[in-house]
């Protein structure tokens, strides 16, 4: 049977007209955009097309405010080192306890090596900011604030726009890490404050090694890479043609069926959550209910782990995957489940579907028929589960 | 996802003998939701023979857990209690054809469910084992006695591969230098406890294999000691100057070594990792554990500092 691929925020398939408008920058189309002649020319007017299909999706309001980089990390670095370059005499990070790897190494690495100050705001249980702690931390000592769009585990929406206005308010920077937003929620950033965000093409049927840094007009930026006149002399090297192409086929693409994202794709979601929850005694989604991505879901089994349930996913031809500790090397379960404070008897447990325009509602109904044997499967192995639901007492380790 | 074998595959997709013994004689519960991993062992014991005539398990953890349980079942079943005993975590890592380094601890709690099992059935508490044992990982409650006996089972020299086998340090990692300690007074000892022959013994860590640990413990003196350590850190220099690094020994005290590290290595986000190696190295030329120290990384902050 065809595999299921419920696994999009980690990355996607590449939309066949993404492909499609890649090839020739491989063949024909091999030039250098800054060389004069012809090979050139046309490449570079494939570029500015790309840009301004890129600009039409974030809602920028010029074309030039889009750089285009290697990946999101890299314009996650970009712009966090930028805002602290360019106001050395801000000493201070605001960021929050659930951003991605690329914000927080870079940030637990400046407050060790560099001295700064990081500010990690908390989330509550349904991973929600609080908004008087954000003031409170924010003040003229603030260079960059950087916030995630959306969170990718639990799918969860932070509100960036207001977050913006408060920072800009301050005179901080405020960057937006929106590789999972991108695509999936209607984003317009000229009616806002951003002044940077950064996205990833991988994740919205581009492909992997290309991202883009949106820049601001006006913002004070200090580039990463120097050394070329590319992008402006805001980030250096030869462009990666063919995938700038491929990134702003899929830019035009996401633009095109954001209404169905948010429409279909949403229910999909929606259906295959309740088809769960229905089957399976303590279970429950993790993340804010009300403010949370479209195609996200994120489940906590309890007394069950993770691992195991993926595995046997895995061979029913279902790809998702999970926040436990196990399936990442790590001994502990993720960070953003720990900040949430996700009970004990369900943070090993928690496993993350994520559905893409390509995702069908066949399709999420084997997924709905496959996961309660395989939860009763597991449980039936745990010695916290009796015949007649969960058994924690009775499990007594004679040291723990 | 992890590159298991076959066999911890078929394991986890047929786990053999999971069930509820409800005859069981000895009952063996290790570790904790909380850990994300624990395992009952049932075992029925004729009392007659002392032998093992079934054994049941259940198992909260992840692929490798359920695995490992499954086959230390298999292991045990038509064992005597004293054969069982002699079972160790590389018994059960080895039936299932090896076990990721990650995964280790699987096979570790195999092992002390098996023991809390056999305790259980003789009436012992197995609590008691554990009672001289400090408490040092307090993330994933494990003492020191475990620490130092997984060591001393599997040839470990590394923190890292403590928290691979026993999941000691993998949280907060506060107690890393609990469990260096531990490893420098089990390694002490090591030469002594390895006999002649057994040297290979030693080799988990693919660094180690390469240098054989020195006969010349304890007889060194103190000027030896030192002009061994500049021998070693002499060669590792070049390696160091390709990356337009360096180091250089500042004082030697103790069981510490404390270096300067130079060039492109000062402030280096490898800096931690740099030294590590240089003590793996120091460790292995020596034949004793010596941790090695940056000399204060005043230059470190001179670097921060010029910036702002």
């Amino acid at each position: 049977m065809k595999p299921i691929y419920l696994d999009n925020n980690a990355t996607t398939r590449v939309d066949d007209e993404v492909v499609h408008a890649m090839l020739p920058f491989f063949t024909e189309q091999y030039g250098n955009a800054s060389s004069l002649h012809a090979f050139g020319n046309q490449v570079a007017r494939s570029i500015k097309e790309a840009r301004s299909q890129v600009q039409q999706l974030l809602g920028a309001e010029h074309e030039s405010e889009i750089i285009f980089t290697s990946c999101g990390t890299e314009s996650d670095s970009t712009a966090i080192l930028s805002a602290l370059r360019a106001m050395p005499e801000r000493r201070e990070i605001i960021t929050t306890v659930v951003e991605h790897p690329a914000i927080l190494t870079l940030c637990d690495h400046l407050e060790k090596s560099e001295g700064y100050t990081v500010h990690r705001l908390a989330v509550d249980s349904r991973g929600r900011l609080d908004m008087n702690e954000y003031r409170s931390k924010l003040s003229e000592r603030t260079a960059v604030v950087s916030v995630m769009w959306a969170n990718n585990e639990t799918g969860t929406l932070f509100p960036v726009e207001q977050m913006a206005e408060l920072a800009d308010a301050a005179g901080a920077q405020f960057h937006t890490d929106a590789v999972q937003a991108v695509g999936k929620v209607p984003i317009d950033l000229k009616k806002t404050k951003i002044h940077m965000l950064s996205l990833s093409g991988h994740k919205l049927h581009a492909p992997k090694g290309i991202g883009v840094l949106y820049l601001r007009r006006g913002t004070r930026y200090r580039p990463l890479l120097r050394g070329g006149h590319q992008e402006r002399g805001r980030r250096a090297g030869t462009e990666n043609t063919a995938s700038i192409i491929g990134l702003g086929k899929a830019a035009e693409q996401a633009l095109h069926h954001m209404e169905y994202e948010n429409f279909v794709v949403r229910q999909l979601r929606d259906r295959l959550e309740q088809g769960i929850l229905a089957q399976v005694p303590n279970a429950f989604v993790t993340g804010d209910p009300d403010n949370r991505l479209p195609n996200t879901c994120n489940i906590a089994f309890e007394f069950i782990e993770g691992e195991g349930i993926l595995l046997l996913l895995n061979k029913m031809g279902i790809a998702a995957s999970s926040g436990s500790a196990c399936t990442s090397g790590s001994l502990e379960p993720s960070h953003v489940m720990r900040a949430m404070g996700i009970p004990y008897t369900a943070a090993h447990g928690t496993v993350r579907f994520s559905l893409s325009r390509y995702t069908t509602a066949e399709e999420i109904e084997r997924v709905i028929a496959a996961v309660p044997p395989i939860v009763a499967q597991l449980r039936k192995l745990s010695p916290y589960w009796g015949a007649n639901g969960p058994k924690a007492e009775a499990f007594t380790p004679s040291y723990a | 996802m992890w590159d298991y074998s076959e066999k911890v595959k078929d394991h986890f997709f047929n786990p053999r003998n999971a069930v509820v013994l409800e005859d069981a004689n000895g009952i063996g519960d290790v570790g904790s939701i909380s850990c994300g991993d624990a395992l009952r062992l049932m075992l029925k014991i004729d009392s007659t023979t002392e032998t093992i005539t079934a054994a049941g398990f259940q198992t909260f953890g992840c692929g490798s857990a359920i695995a490992s349980s499954s086959a230390l079942t298999e292991i045990v079943k038509g064992m005597s209690v004293e054969q069982a005993l002699k079972v160790t975590n590389q018994d059960i890592a080895d039936y299932l054809d090896g076990l990721p380094p990650e995964k280790m601890h699987c096979s570790v709690m195999g092992r002390e469910a098996l023991h809390a099992a056999i305790a259980n059935y003789r009436g012992e508490s197995w609590s008691d084992d554990h009672e001289e044992g400090e408490l040092i990982c307090k993330c994933f409650g494990v003492d020191s006695a475990l620490i130092e006996e997984t060591i001393r089972a599997n040839g470990l020299t590394t923190v890292e591969e403590v928290t691979f086998y026993t999941k000691a340090g993998g949280g907060c990692s506060s107690c890393h230098e609990g469990i260096e300690e531990i490893l420098a007074r089990v390694l002490v000892e090591a030469p002594v406890m390895k006999a002649p022959a057994k040297e290979v013994q030693i080799t988990p860590a693919p660094i180690a294999a390469t240098v054989q640990p020195s006969s010349r413990v304890g007889k060194l003196t103190n000027l030896q000691r030192i002009r061994l350590i500049e021998e070693t850190l002499e060669k590792l220099r070049p390696q160091l100057q390709m990356d337009r690094g360096d180091v250089e020994l500042v004082d030697v005290s103790g069981k510490d070594v404390i270096v300067n590290l130079t060039g492109a290595c000062t402030g280096c986000q490898m800096a931690s990792m740099t030294l590590n190696g240089i003590q793996q190295r120091l460790i292995e030329a020596l034949g004793e554990f010596v941790r090695v120290l940056p000399a204060q990384a005043s230059s470190c902050n001179h670097v921060a500092g010029g910036q702002s």
